[in-house]
């Protein structure tokens, strides 16, 4: 990529030819619309996810347990594009509605990529969270604590490496989600002003323009690739750092 | 656990989240089915696309690619993830080499399938372009294996991993060889997890769609070989949502992806109830 030159990475301009020299090579527009992508979608989905994975591991009948188990699991399982195509049938024409524009933006970003990190928060999370001692909890009531404050006090204190690493882990599932972002972000190489405004990603620019790309343009697309894998180096990084973790009391 | 009062509103917040969750899941699959279902008929099932996806007409060369590309994914993966949770679980002591592969594995299992399809592009299709005819079965096949394969390889690695000491130890010390064992003893008790781990992959695999956009050509003609090119459900459900705009056959082609989803996590569920169930029976 170099004779793309420095710009690449953050240059603003994306106007892809077959050769290096005509075109325009900056992809920042499309780091940045991942990253909002992303940690919109973690916001969003991450309180959901931890809060349904208290519940599963602790608060939730037995009968409840047994449907909402293979319910998470039937949502991981769930193809991509089918989460897009419901995501464009049904969120990008109430945001059309709503709000105006075309639909395709931000907000429909978000609203289906936190649905679709739910599974990796609330399995991982659950999991951590049944792995606390019993003694732990046992403790905590038998001192008076009432549930709430032995769930806020103790469980999610004593699992917190896990729920970070769910979390970490989710945002590397959005992060590298393709279909459905390239169904309803609406694609456009600018920096959206405003949450109703198209975006562009990493994985649907790579998705849409690998199809024809020749040359120089193709070349752009691997390295697109390569930034992505970084991103997802790092978050697998931190995942494991956050894993190892261990607590202590 | 009985909430005071004080408690109910952050107890039923977290009830909230717990619900929110099941309708989710409950909108996202009553919405497609509800319009996809009464589209599914033997002629939709048994009739090829039109050419250029005109509606009614049917999905049958696409569910072919399917059972194609993901048949050759499992061919590949299957062997490899069996062998491997054998050889890591039965074979080496908890060294650097297993800590590397698992890592590995681990590390393949998230990287986002776009990725993989990328290197699927420049592997398959293009460098071994002579051996799998560029975009085909083939290509999309294998390049999907490499996603089957973390799944299965650490769900079977569990399932060895569950199967207790002590029928290890019975069946070595009746006389029967290591390789005895493993065939006659424990494989056959951990085979319910490893059909799990399988199944859990096969699902993958046909809901893959990045991977396959890159890898597997798209075209919509019955395959005759595996140097093809194909169009499995989940490509042909996004072409026809970007290019044809046709959602008839669209809601038909999803719920037909759904309810093989569903038909995955019944079984796998299933499977795994009776697998615990009969590793506590022991």
């Amino acid at each position: 990529m170099a004779e793309a030159g420095s710009s690449f990475l953050t240059g603003s301009v994306w106007l892809p030819t077959d050769s290096f020299a005509a075109g325009a090579w900056g992809i920042f527009p499309i780091i940045l619309g991942s990253l909002i992508v992303t940690l919109g979608a973690v916001a969003i989905g991450a309180p959901l996810g931890i809060a349904c994975a208290v519940f599963l591991a602790e608060i939730a009948p037995p009968a409840v347990r047994r449907v909402l188990v293979p319910s998470v699991s039937a949502l991981a399982g769930v193809p991509s594009v089918v989460y897009g195509f419901f995501a464009l049938l049904v969120v990008v024409p109430w945001i059309r509605g709503q709000f105006g524009g075309f639909g395709t933006s931000v907000l429909a970003c978000w609203i289906i990529l936190s649905v679709m990190i739910l599974p990796t928060i609330i399995s991982i999370s659950t999991d951590s969270m049944r792995a606390v001692p019993r003694e732990y909890k046992e403790g905590s009531l038998a001192m008076g604590a009432t549930s709430w404050q032995t769930i806020r006090s103790v469980l999610i204190p004593a699992a917190s490496s896990g729920i970070v690493t769910s979390v970490i882990l989710g945002m590397g599932r959005a992060i590298g989600e393709t279909m459905a972002v390239l169904l309803v972000a609406g694609n456009s190489v600018t920096i959206p002003d405003s949450i109703f405004a198209p975006v562009s990603t990493l994985t649907a620019t790579i998705a849409l323009e690998m199809g024809y790309a020749t040359g120089a343009h193709q070349q752009a697309l691997f390295a697109m690739g390569v930034v992505l894998f970084v991103f997802i180096m790092i978050l697998t990084g931190l995942a494991n750092l956050a894993s190892r973790r261990r607590v202590t009391f | 656990m009985a909430a005071k009062r004080s408690e109910m509103v952050p107890m039923g917040l977290l009830w909230g989240a717990g619900i929110a969750t099941l309708v989710i899941l409950i909108v996202i699959l009553a919405y497609i089915l509800s319009k996809g279902l009464p589209l599914i008929s033997w002629h939709f099932l048994t009739t090829n696309p039109g050419v250029r996806g005109q509606t009614g007409t049917g999905i049958y060369s696409t569910i072919l690619a399917t059972v194609a590309v993901t048949g050759v994914a499992l061919l590949v993966a299957a062997p490899l993830s069996v062998g491997g949770a054998i050889y890591l679980n039965e074979y080496t002591r908890e060294n650097l080499l297993r800590k590397v592969i698992r890592q590995a594995a681990e590390i393949l299992a998230g990287i986002p399938s776009i990725i993989i399809g990328l290197f699927g592009f420049l592997f398959f299709v293009i460098y071994l372009l002579p051996y799998t005819g560029g975009w085909s079965v083939l290509s999309g096949g294998l390049t999907l294996a490499f996603m089957v394969l973390p799944i299965s390889l650490r769900i079977s690695e569990e399932a060895l991993k569950a199967v207790p000491g002590e029928l290890r130890e019975g069946s070595l010390g009746l006389g029967a060889t290591k390789w005895q064992s493993i065939t006659t003893v424990v494989l056959p008790t951990a085979l319910p997890g490893i059909v799990t781990g399988l199944i859990l992959g096969m699902g993958r695999a046909i809901g893959e769609t990045a991977a396959i956009l890159l890898t597997a050509g798209g075209a919509l003609g019955v395959i005759h070989s595996l140097r093809d090119p194909a169009c499995p459900m989940t490509l042909y459900l996004y072409n026809i949502l970007t290019e044809y705009n046709d959602t008839t056959t669209a809601y038909g082609t999803a719920a037909v992806l759904i309810i093989a989803i569903l038909a995955v996590t019944f079984v796998t569920d299933w499977l795994m109830n009776s697998y615990t169930k009969k590793l506590k029976g022991l």
